[in-house]
């Protein structure tokens, strides 16, 4: 074991509450995290783990009732104690309206409690025209093997966010705003920006947000719950808040792996986060130590995300339990698929105003293509069938049309004509709105790492 | 014949980011850990075989701290857009499970 930092040097402690805001977390782990002393306390608001949708309707990810309980815990602590409380990519996905559903939470739970504080909202939502004229100067790049960005891909998005890096956080920590409510980021930018705040190097810095941005996802058992991290001049310790919690060496390695796609290389806004020679060592049986993290400096670039709207979706679940049709649903599917587009084209549907997607699950419904299995026979499928229009009204026309082929159509054997299909609902039938889909894998080559993402002050005057 | 699924600790798949999903294999056991990586059979060129992917596009890394291997591939369809069956990306890890390892 490691012999325990003297702790004499300049130390800064950072809490994570939980994965993302609205996930929850024991009261008493905030309690003991308070108990601390620590310099701040915040939570990651976001991810693009769910899918396109929030970005793209501007929904945020968990409901006002959850987001509102842990920011109401959050905001109340950080104001008994005189600390900042920060939050990255609020609601979910850090645009506009993810960043003011938060914003609003917070207006609320200080009237309730009567708390008055400074709170900057750092908005990370892009202008189309901004971004445009970033491309005319040659200025964005793509990633890997992204194709180029071209001027009708801004034009079609829904909308566009950039992910800020710590220095907007640090400009507002400057300016005295004891609330940050910050829109889209890279995961670690608040306890980065506190840690180098607080004069520390950005090397632990960043590995500390790492460590923070998904709380105890670094300690073992798994569950939504407080991390604590203590920043040095060149370690981080890293501790469960709730005593039933670990920090071991391997649930903190095991956590570089997370959501990465390298668990040593790391890139970020202005440089590299290289974990390569990292020793990672027991404190004792629940506190970790990581040392040798370094930082290297790169080309300052802000990474983009966006969602485009790509059509409306109806949705049908059917399921067969017929031998027959199982050991036949290939040729079956494909029969169905051409008498559907016989009968969408007698609606005067154009063919490439919608497209039918069949999902079977027990055979491929969730590996598609890369399933390697394909030769036992199950005693069921379900079927989902899904039709992507240009507009609902077309989406729930055709899935109508698909769903009475499904149900109706003659195949060879056939030894049940009443239906071959059973469906679990009436309606069969489901709308899903507007869909969407990411679009963007491009980075914005700057200089200034503030002037994408301005910062709004507000005096919050709950008392008044 | 020994399968991962019999030895290895975990054995999993999640997103990295919307348009990639990383696998991880990951051990509990130093020894077991070290017997497996002398065996040479986990290489990309596996993880290419069992996704049907050209091995040139698998970023692969032997992580030793954590006991683990790690693999990012291109998702076929990028999370949530049409025709994925996979949002998260938690699921595409069953064709690790049988990898037959000669200890």
């Amino acid at each position: 074991m490691a012999a325990r930092h003297p702790m004499t040097e300049k130390t800064v402690r950072m809490m994570s509450a939980s994965g993302i805001l609205g996930y929850g977390f024991p009261e008493s782990s905030l309690e003991a995290a308070l108990a601390r002393k620590p310099h701040m306390i915040g939570v990651d608001g976001g991810s693009s783990d769910p899918g396109p949708h929030y970005l793209g309707s501007g929904k945020t990810l968990n409901s006002r009732l959850a987001m509102k309980r842990d920011l109401s815990l959050l905001l109340r602590g950080a104001i008994r104690n005189g600390i900042p409380m920060m939050v990255g990519t609020c609601g979910g996905a850090g645009g506009e309206p993810h960043l003011q559903a938060c914003a609003d939470i917070i207006r609320e739970v200080a009237r309730e409690h009567g708390l008055d504080f400074k709170m900057a909202l750092i908005h990370a939502e892009q202008d189309k025209g901004f971004l445009l004229e970033q491309l005319e100067a040659g200025k964005v790049r793509a990633l890997g093997n992204a194709p180029p960005l071209r001027p009708q891909d801004i034009a079609g998005a829904e909308r566009i966010v950039g992910m800020m890096g710590p220095e907007p956080y640090r400009e507002a920590l400057a300016a005295g705003a004891q609330v940050i409510l910050g829109g889209r980021g890279t995961d670690p930018a608040p306890w980065v920006a506190l840690a180098m705040h607080h004069g520390l190097p950005p090397a632990p810095a960043w590995y500390a947000g790492k460590m923070l941005e998904c709380a105890c996802n670094a300690a073992i058992p798994k569950k939504h719950d407080c991390l604590l991290v203590t920043v040095g001049e060149d370690f981080i310790e890293a501790e469960p808040l709730n005593p039933e919690l670990r920090c071991t060496p391997m649930s903190v390695a095991v956590q570089a792996l997370h959501e990465n796609a390298s668990p040593v290389i790391r890139y970020e806004p202005g440089g590299v986060v290289d974990s390569t020679k990292c020793r990672i060592e027991a404190v004792n049986d629940r506190v970790v130590r990581v040392s040798g993290m370094e930082w290297k400096p790169a080309a300052y670039s802000i990474k983009l995300e966006g969602a485009r709207r790509v059509g409306f979706s109806a949705m049908a679940i059917a399921a067969t339990r017929d031998p027959g049709l199982v050991g036949q649903i290939d040729s079956f599917l494909e029969f169905v698929r051409g008498s559907t587009a016989t009968k969408v084209g007698a609606l005067d549907i154009a063919p490439e105003d919608y497209q039918l997607v069949l999902r079977v699950y027990g055979r491929d419904g969730v590996m598609g293509a890369w399933e390697p299995s394909r030769e036992s026979q199950p005693v069921e499928l379900a079927i989902i069938a899904e039709v992507v229009a240009t507009t609902q009204e077309i989406a729930n026309a055709a899935l109508s049309l698909a769903r009475v082929t499904l149900l109706h159509s003659d195949f060879p054997g056939r030894m049940c004509r009443e239906g071959n299909m059973a469906f679990p609902f009436s309606p069969s039938d489901i709308e899903r709105g507007a869909i969407y889909e990411f679009m963007l894998q491009h980075v914005i080559e700057t200089e200034d790492p503030l002037h994408m993402f301005p910062i709004e002050y507000e005096q919050v005057r709950g008392s008044a | 014949m020994t399968r991962l699924k019999d030895i290895a600790k975990a054995c999993k798949s999640k997103n990295a980011g919307p348009f990639h999903i990383t696998l991880d294999i990951m051990f509990d056991d130093p020894k077991l850990f070290d017997r497996v990586r002398a065996t040479g059979v986990i290489t990309p060129a596996l993880i290419a075989s069992l996704y049907r992917v050209p091995v040139e596009s698998v970023l692969f890394t032997e992580y030793a701290p954590a006991l683990a291997w790690k693999a990012t591939l291109a998702r076929r369809i990028a999370s949530g857009a049409v025709g994925d069956t996979d949002v998260y990306g938690a699921q595409q890890h069953a064709p690790l499970l049988d990898i037959e390892v000669p200890l």
